[in-house]
């Protein structure tokens, strides 16, 4: 089922629409601490405009542009990324994922709290978005013409 | 049978909403859930974490173990869908 | 909150909860499924909880319909029941 679609304005528009999608995912995921937003919804609008670029543009030119095996790769370094957040402070002395004690001269405790969200929230997009792009490849990936 | 499904059904709204009725209001401050621990948090999370979304510091920070447990199960469910669905090529599933 | 707006809402998540279920086409079922959960968003919104919302918006209306016509055009299009 996944050609290039032969319509030109859905390519164009597909072309022109997947940039300001992940934009606003990153948007979404960097800007939980102020608004409506976070990880999980960032990581799922980013994984949008990754599959809206699957379907509009073709698999063959898509996963030439965003390959599938990044995307696996995010997943698991998002996860791992959140791993290291929740050890990193326990070895320094603290509790699992107390963000007030990462090993950052200079900071003060709310400013390391802060900081310890947003690197959070940067791994639960990348964790979410890697796993709904390979969900989606797995499930239309196996026989390409259908 | 048909009459005997409607009536069950019947029945089963009637207890829903005789259980409603015991629920407390919406946002009221003597509710059980918001009692314990959420008046701390609404008080603390800003001078605690300098994060003005309470909801992004309680997700991230306060019940940080929740939110990993969340990605743990995404990531298995990516990893299932790879093992289970990757090999589909091997037998015809469109008979 | 608006009583007259959470009426017509709840309302309207009925009616595609039900044409939802009783639609034959596997894949007009997924778009009333879609509108169910757009209408589901913005109770939440109206509600207060924007967080949820946009949850609900990214996941229900967006990646899960996609995921549904996937797994629909790799697989057969009617339902046999």
């Amino acid at each position: 089922m996944i050609q290039k679609h032969e319509s030109i304005v859905i390519q164009v528009v597909a072309r022109a629409l997947v940039p300001l999608i992940l934009l606003f995912g990153v948007y979404v995921i960097v800007f939980g601490h102020y608004g409506p937003g976070g990880g999980f919804q960032g990581g799922v609008i980013l994984a949008t405009g990754v599959i809206l670029h699957r379907l509009c543009l073709g698999r063959d030119f898509s996963h030439r542009t965003l390959p599938p095996g990044l995307a696996g790769g995010a997943a698991i370094a998002g996860l791992l990324l959140f791993g290291l957040m929740g050890i990193v402070p326990m070895v320094f002395g603290g509790a699992f994922l107390d963000y007030a004690h990462l090993p950052l001269p200079g900071y003060s405790t709310v400013d390391l709290r802060y900081l310890g969200i947003g690197i959070v929230e940067v791994a639960i997009g990348l964790a979410v978005m890697g796993a709904s792009v390979v969900i989606f490849d797995s499930l239309a990936g196996g026989d390409s013409d259908a | 049978m048909k009459f005997l499904v409607f009536f069950v059904l019947g029945v089963f709204a009637v207890l829903m909403f005789y259980a409603t009725t015991s629920l407390p209001d919406r946002g009221d401050p003597a509710a059980p859930a918001n009692v314990y621990v959420s008046p701390d948090y609404i008080e603390r999370s800003l001078e605690d974490t300098g994060t003005p979304n309470l909801v992004t510091a309680v997700l991230a920070d306060y019940r940080g173990y929740d939110t990993l447990g969340e990605t743990i199960v995404i990531v298995t469910a990516g990893l299932a869908c790879i093992i289970i669905l990757l090999k589909r090529k091997d037998y015809d599933t469109k008979t | 909150m608006v009583w007259q707006l959470d009426f017509w809402l709840l309302a309207l998540l009925v009616v595609t909860a039900v044409v939802a279920l009783q639609v034959r086409d596997l894949l007009a079922a997924v778009a009333v499924l879609t509108a169910y959960s757009f209408f589901m968003a913005l109770l939440f919104a109206e509600m207060g909880a924007v967080d949820v919302a946009l949850t609900e918006a990214a996941l229900g209306a967006g990646v899960t319909g996609v995921l549904f016509v996937v797994a629909i055009f790799v697989t057969r299009r009617r339902s046999k029941d």
